[in-house]
């Protein structure tokens, strides 16, 4: 899978980093997400497709 | 399909035997469509949205103003003096980006999980301290000012850098500005007294700088970045939605628990952090104590579900029957601490999706975890229907808990 991150978006709510930790951070300035990896493995999938479900601004797309 | 009767009043009523469910009139009104129109004090007749998917839709979408002056825009009552000169205004939450984008941005780093995750020893500290003092006092006590009150004024004074000593003032002048029964007069007198507590505040923060937010504010009035009144407005933005949201939380949150006493036996029994977790998304969810809906206006027209939002219309997004929505969860009416409810918009949605909500669920995190273990034989000290709920508040809740074990 592969994930993007729209950083203009983010509204830094911390909903991805919830979801799924160990894809998904924010940045120490402003909160704001960032991607520990872009191309997680098969255990992070439902996380990561939570993440992309609940993140109120829309910033984060998925493909499978 | 042509409905020629006249649109409903918005907000409806609850029934009184269920105080934790929404209005029945929004199920029917959800049962019937996505969209309907309603009918304000004022006589306009915004759409009001009662599904989860068209809710979520909507406030994601930009060509929806938060702003009040927007045209069309649904007001919850008369508007304050100083919202209509746009002077003075309560922080970002009324404004639409690019401005909010970067007014918030300006204070989401103290939000962000691991900041808020590292506060943990310090509100189980304070926790712990409040549940010491009621167990040494007399009883019946009432939660809500011993306990539900003083915890999310306690950790939000300390992360922002306001004197905890004047809880009384900033307490009296939030509450009124939530209400909907105090006069317009006085809300408005309260708000002055808010932002001139606050602008005060970062004042003295410019000549004696702390670590507090306030004071990361008043370097950025310094360095000609922010507006002092708008500093003074996100100061006080954050202070009134800081305490007076999770207190409700707190106090509602435990007598929904008391009523449902298998689901409080769950978390009392439970040391599993990952039940506490889930238990607090569903009495979010359950409870979704901001009642009187997300309230935007349309920019464009918009075409959703069958109909379309001229610009210039009002949109009301009910999140409390959202959170009920069948289509989302299953047996939504029933409490059930082990369910996924992760989905809920009892935050919002979009970009105005609340700033506070990884402290808030720290704190309920905490606060749910502790006190029904601390106190096991909790219990109401009167009837439920002698206990006051905040039917007319722009957050609901109770005024009074008294408890005794
Ligand atoms: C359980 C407690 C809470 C609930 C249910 C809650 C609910 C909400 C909701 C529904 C919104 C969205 C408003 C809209 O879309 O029109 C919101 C926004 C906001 N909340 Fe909360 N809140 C809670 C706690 C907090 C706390 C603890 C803080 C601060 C420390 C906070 C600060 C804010 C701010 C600053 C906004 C405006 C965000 C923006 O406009 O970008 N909230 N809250
Ligand atoms: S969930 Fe979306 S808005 Fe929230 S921090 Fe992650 S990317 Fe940003």
């Amino acid at each position: 899978m592969k994930i993007t991150l729209d950083q203009d978006k983010c509204v830094a709510s911390g909903q991805c980093v919830m979801a799924a930790p160990d894809v998904f951070d924010q940045r120490d300035e402003d909160g704001i997400a960032v991607l520990l990896t872009s191309t997680p493995g098969d255990t992070d999938a439902d996380d990561v497709h939570h993440a992309a479900a609940v993140c109120p601004a829309v910033a984060i797309r998925v493909q499978d | 399909m042509v409905n020629d009767t006249a649109p409903p009043f918005f907000p409806m009523e609850r029934a009184a035997a269920c105080p934790f469910d929404p209005p029945p009139a929004l199920h029917d009104l959800q049962d019937q469509a996505p969209l309907t129109r309603v009918r304000l004090w004022d006589g306009s007749t915004p759409w009001l949205v009662t599904r989860h998917a068209e809710q979520r839709t909507l406030l994601a979408d930009q060509r929806l103003s938060a702003a009040i002056d927007s045209p069309g825009y649904p007001l919850p009552g008369p508007a304050r003096p100083r919202d209509s000169k746009g002077g003075g205004s309560i922080g970002f939450i009324l404004m639409d980006d690019p401005e909010h984008a970067r007014l918030r941005r300006m204070v989401t780093a103290p939000f962000a999980i691991k900041r808020v995750e590292a506060l943990r020893p310090a509100i189980q500290k304070i926790v712990d301290d409040l549940i010491d003092e009621m167990l040494a006092g007399p009883r019946p006590v009432d939660l809500v000012e011993a306990f539900a009150l003083p915890v999310p004024s306690l950790v939000i004074c300390a992360l922002l850098g306001v004197p905890y000593t004047d809880h009384d003032l900033f307490q009296g002048h939030s509450r009124n500005l939530i209400s909907r029964s105090v006069p317009i007069e006085e809300r408005s007198a309260s708000f002055t007294a808010l932002h001139d507590y606050l602008d005060d505040l970062i004042g003295s923060k410019l000549d004696h700088p702390d670590d507090g937010l306030l004071s990361q504010l008043a370097e950025r009035v310094r360095g000609g970045e922010l507006k002092r009144s708008d500093a003074a407005g996100i100061g006080v933005l954050l202070l009134v939605a800081g305490h007076e949201t999770t207190a409700n939380m707190i106090a509602l949150g435990t007598l929904a628990l008391l009523e449902h006493p298998d689901q409080l036996a769950l978390l009392r029994d439970s040391d599993d952090p990952k039940l506490v977790a889930s238990a607090v998304e569903e009495l979010l969810r359950y409870l979704n104590i901001t009642h009187t809906g997300r309230r935007r206006a349309a920019l464009e027209d918009i075409d959703i579900a069958g109909v379309t939002i001229r610009a210039g219309e009002g949109v009301i997004m009910a999140n409390d029957i959202g959170n009920r929505d069948p289509s989302m969860f299953d047996a939504p009416d029933d409490l059930d601490l082990t369910r996924d409810a992760r989905r809920h918009v009892a935050f919002g949605f979009g970009v105005h999706q609340c700033l506070g909500q990884p402290l808030a669920r720290l704190e309920l995190q905490v606060v749910y975890s502790t006190l029904y273990r601390r106190i096991p034989t909790l219990r109401r000290a009167t009837e439920l229907d002698a206990i006051p709920f905040k039917h007319d508040g722009a957050v609901y809740g109770v005024y009074e808990l008294p408890v005794s074990w």
